[in-house]
């Protein structure tokens, strides 16, 4: 226990002393939030169109990608370790695999509600709906972290194989399209062409973005939580596992 | 400039748009393919994705394929000159620089040829764009000369770009310069009329867009496609002002570069 | 096509103005009170006057950061000099750029290739940037790639050479126009021996037979010694000595005896022995070290007083004079590197038996 509290320690530290990191990949996510809110506001004109906010519809959009960069922490920062020899030394201590992982993840979870508070505060300030209420919020934010490591045990995963934090942010346009081929931009029901709707269809991120847009434009809606929260665990699931596997095979090899 | 200085300064800038070249044949999964993949992306990610937004009340504009396809040809042009920043930026890090510093008789052959390069790689990308649009369904009704104009907005605003992150990469003199030149092109491209004709954007992006010179490209370049344009040489005339300003914004840069060795 | 290349060769060569007349206007390079200042910094090149004549080889030699690369970048055209003049090939370095970097010929300490490309690919694009017709360019290239031995490799990606092909290949790059003057920036830094020799001999030999103006810096004294007809020692942004190796070597004149005892409590005693035969000099920790008053010929009257004194002597050498004693005593320091580069000791008597 105490191993994992001294990683955790040094995942949270590690974050809060790279404040322009930190900063910066919240900064974008929220910009992309206001030029969205403006830009796209003529979406919310079509027909069975959920709310007549966008900047409502598009924060759930901005919860995800938040936690996106969450994943690029996670991986960066496990890639720097193998890189500096901090792994190594970590080796020769009696330390065990699933310590590690989830030491390294509550950095990431930090971050994450961190980021979700955020988003909301601003969100609510520009006059985004929250539907569900106090209530609704402290589900936002347990989502929100739950999403945060989920896809953090994935970045985590990429860069206990890769050991480079090159390869690991050159998986970020990876995650960008994940991000953008999905039903973040338009309710699944609008989008007008057959194939994009069907990739939606099957990308988990989708139904992540539609479990926060519920709480915020419809209120407690059971399907779409269950939904949400079922593909992030999916997600923290196939991330352990691989960040589980890729660990076992470098702590063999080196 | 006598004909034979003239004739060195071509030499010295088509070796050096050739080395450019050159890497994106041998390596292009580095030097070629990001340039080629992010404006199809977008392309799949507005024009698939949004299309909806093109039967909003009020959407004027016959197609949104097209819609959007002007949209990523002028993106693709300004982050042609982006990468093209990059390019010059690293090769002040590898001291590479010296080496075209010490050698080229006029050193704003550096510049032209880095310029040539990234304009090869814009006519590349564009002709992709292009295949890929066609087959989704943009509609291109404009005549020759319509399409001529498209053209020219779309090379210039390309040299501009690269003018732009040059003066940047001549400054900064590392890859740190990187951010500083994607950012400023990332804004000017985000607050134009991406998703919908100005006069539907509510908010503070329609403010921004209405002095944003990228909307008058855009929106001249959406005319133009469908065969009726309007503003057409406003919005050449701004690209070339933009060229005219960023010209001198890179020589500067090139001057500031001579100075600190 | 042919009949325009000519004349822009002959253009070109046209330009040589001055060329053999003997004077420094030709090939030679003149400088004055040249100064560089960096801003949050002390001036690395203080005010520097030399003189290097046409078809000589100068060196340039001095530790890292004595100014040495800042001098090259200001001469090559690279870097504005705060203060002071500079002419090379009779061109202003300062009003002339494109006339100076037309004349001469440039390998920087960086070496900086391009990974991407091959040897032959590097020679287009150095022809190209200087502006030699393509046809010409690649007569010129295969020439000069087979010159520095890497024919062979010509047609590979430079970033799988050794770092003695890359400096090889960076030679033959800085001859590809045919230039008056060469400038060598640390040329062998990081080079193992044999590299390392085989540049001399290439760089002799482009001097020699083709007259070409070489200067050269380098914080290896050996090379110095080796290559250059004229060194100048630079510290601290300024020029310390110079003249021929020879000249500087004879001013110090007298070689130097070293010696480490076995005991080391008996440091002192055997210094004080040493003391009778020279003025001490600095040495390494445990040994001691005099110039020696007169000739060689003492140094078996130094083992003589060392064993009469019965200190048991674990190492004695004795070295002739090399440019670290000229740079020693004009400086009061060691060049780094020294020890492993500088010439090897004449005579050397190890754990003499007391």
């Amino acid at each position: 226990m105490s191993q994992i509290g001294y990683l955790a320690q040094r995942s949270l530290t590690r974050t809060l002393r790279q404040p322009a990191v930190v900063v910066s990949s919240m900064i974008f996510p929220l910009f992309l939030l206001a030029v969205n809110a403006s830009g796209l506001s003529a979406a919310t004109d079509l027909p069975d169109f959920p709310t007549d906010s966008y900047l409502t519809f598009a924060l759930g959009l901005t919860f995800m990608q938040g936690a996106l960069f969450a994943t690029m922490g996670a991986g960066q920062a496990i890639a720097q370790d193998i890189q500096g020899g901090f792994f190594n030394r970590l080796q020769l201590t009696p330390l065990r695999g699933p310590a590690l992982i989830v030491g390294q993840l509550s950095g990431v979870a930090l971050q994450g509600a961190f980021q979700a508070v955020t988003y909301l505060l601003v969100g609510i300030a520009f006059g985004a709906d929250l539907e569900a209420g106090i209530a609704g919020a402290l589900l936002l934010l347990a989502l929100a972290m739950l999403v945060a490591v989920a896809f953090g045990s994935l970045g985590l995963a990429l860069g206990l194989r890769t050991g480079n934090g090159e390869a690991v942010q050159g998986a970020f346009p990876l995650l960008f399209v994940l991000l953008f081929l999905s039903s973040g931009a338009l309710p699944r029901d609008l989008i007008a062409n057959d194939w994009f709707q069907a990739i939606t269809t099957v990308n988990p991120v989708s139904y992540i973005i539609e479990a926060f847009r519920s709480l915020l434009i419809s209120g407690w809606d059971g399907e779409a939580l269950a939904l949400g929260f079922g593909c992030a665990l999916a997600v923290l699931a196939a991330g352990t596992f691989a960040a589980t596997a890729a660990l076992r095979t470098r702590m063999a090899r080196t | 400039m006598s004909a034979l200085a003239r004739t060195r300064f071509a030499r010295a800038a088509w070796v050096i748009a050739w080395r450019q070249l050159h890497r994106m044949v041998i390596k292009p999964t580095t030097f070629l393919l990001p340039s080629v993949l992010m404006p199809i992306f977008f392309f799949v990610a507005f024009a698939g994705g949004l299309s909806a937004v093109g039967d909003a009340p009020n959407f004027d504009y016959p197609n949104y394929t097209t819609f959007q396809y002007v949209f990523v040809l002028m993106q693709s042009a300004v982050f042609g000159g982006v990468f093209a920043g990059f390019s010059v930026a690293a090769d002040f890090e590898s001291g590479f620089v010296r080496r075209m510093m010490v050698a080229t008789q006029t050193r704003s052959a550096m510049i032209a040829g880095y310029a040539i390069a990234a304009l090869g790689r814009a006519i590349l990308v564009w002709v992709v764009v292009t295949v890929v649009a066609l087959i989704s369904g943009a509609e291109v009704s404009g005549g020759a000369g319509d399409l001529l104009s498209i053209a020219i907005i779309a090379v210039f605003l390309n040299i501009a770009a690269l003018l732009f992150a040059c003066g940047i990469a001549m400054r900064l003199r590392s890859l740190q310069a990187a951010p500083l030149i994607q950012l400023p092109a990332f804004l000017l491209i985000m607050t134009a009329p991406v998703y919908v004709p100005r006069d539907l954007i509510e908010g503070w992006v329609h403010t921004v867009s209405d002095v944003n010179p990228m909307t008058a490209m855009l929106e001249a370049g959406r005319e133009l496609i469908i065969g009726d344009p309007a503003r057409t040489l406003a919005a050449i005339a701004i690209a070339a002002g933009l060229i005219a300003v960023t010209v001198v914004w890179a020589r500067t840069g090139l001057r500031r570069a001579e100075a600190a060795g | 096509m042919s009949g325009g290349n000519a004349g822009e060769a002959n253009e070109r060569n046209g330009g040589n103005a001055g060329e053999g007349s003997g004077g420094y206007g030709g090939n030679g390079i003149e400088v004055e009170g040249l100064v560089r200042e960096f801003k949050k910094g002390p001036r690395a090149v203080d005010g520097i006057d030399l003189r290097v004549k046409p078809g000589e080889i100068y060196g340039f030699l001095g530790p890292n950061g004595a100014g040495k690369s800042t001098t090259v970048h200001m001469l090559t055209t690279l870097l504005p000099p705060t203060a002071g003049t500079a002419r090379v090939a009779g061109h202003d370095i300062i009003k002339e750029g494109p006339a100076v970097r037309d004349a001469i010929g440039v390998a920087l300490q960086e070496a900086a290739l391009d990974p991407f490309l091959t040897a032959h690919e590097h020679m287009r694009l150095q022809a190209g940037m200087h502006g030699i017709p393509k046809a010409e360019a690649r007569r010129r290239g295969e020439r000069l790639i087979e010159r520095v031995g890497l024919s062979e490799a010509a047609d590979r990606k430079v970033g799988g050479y050794s770092g003695g092909m890359k400096r090889r290949l960076d030679l033959a790059l800085a001859l590809v126009h045919e230039p008056r003057i060469l400038f060598l920036d640390e040329p062998t830094t990081g080079l193992d021996v044999q590299s390392r020799t085989a540049l001399w001999d290439e760089v002799g030999r482009l001097a020699s037979s083709h007259g070409v103006t070489v200067f050269l810096t380098t914080q290896y004294l050996e090379e110095a010694d080796a290559l250059a007809d004229r060194v100048g020692i630079i510290d601290d942004g300024r020029i310390v000595a110079e003249g021929t190796p020879d000249v500087l070597k004879a001013e110090i004149g007298r070689p130097t005896v070293e010696a480490a005892p076995a005991e080391a409590d008996a440091l002192e005693r055997m210094g004080a022995v040493l003391e009778r035969f020279g003025q001490r000099s600095p040495a390494p920790q445990g040994s001691a070290a005099v110039r020696l008053d007169a000739g060689t010929g003492e140094l078996a009257e130094v083992v003589r007083a060392l064993d009469a004194a019965k200190i048991r002597v674990a190492n004695l050498e004795i070295h002739a004079p090399t440019l670290d004693d000229v740079f020693l005593a004009k400086t009061g320091k060691h060049l780094e590197g020294s020890a492993d580069s500088a010439a090897p000791p004449t005579g050397e008597l190890e754990a003499l038996p007391a």
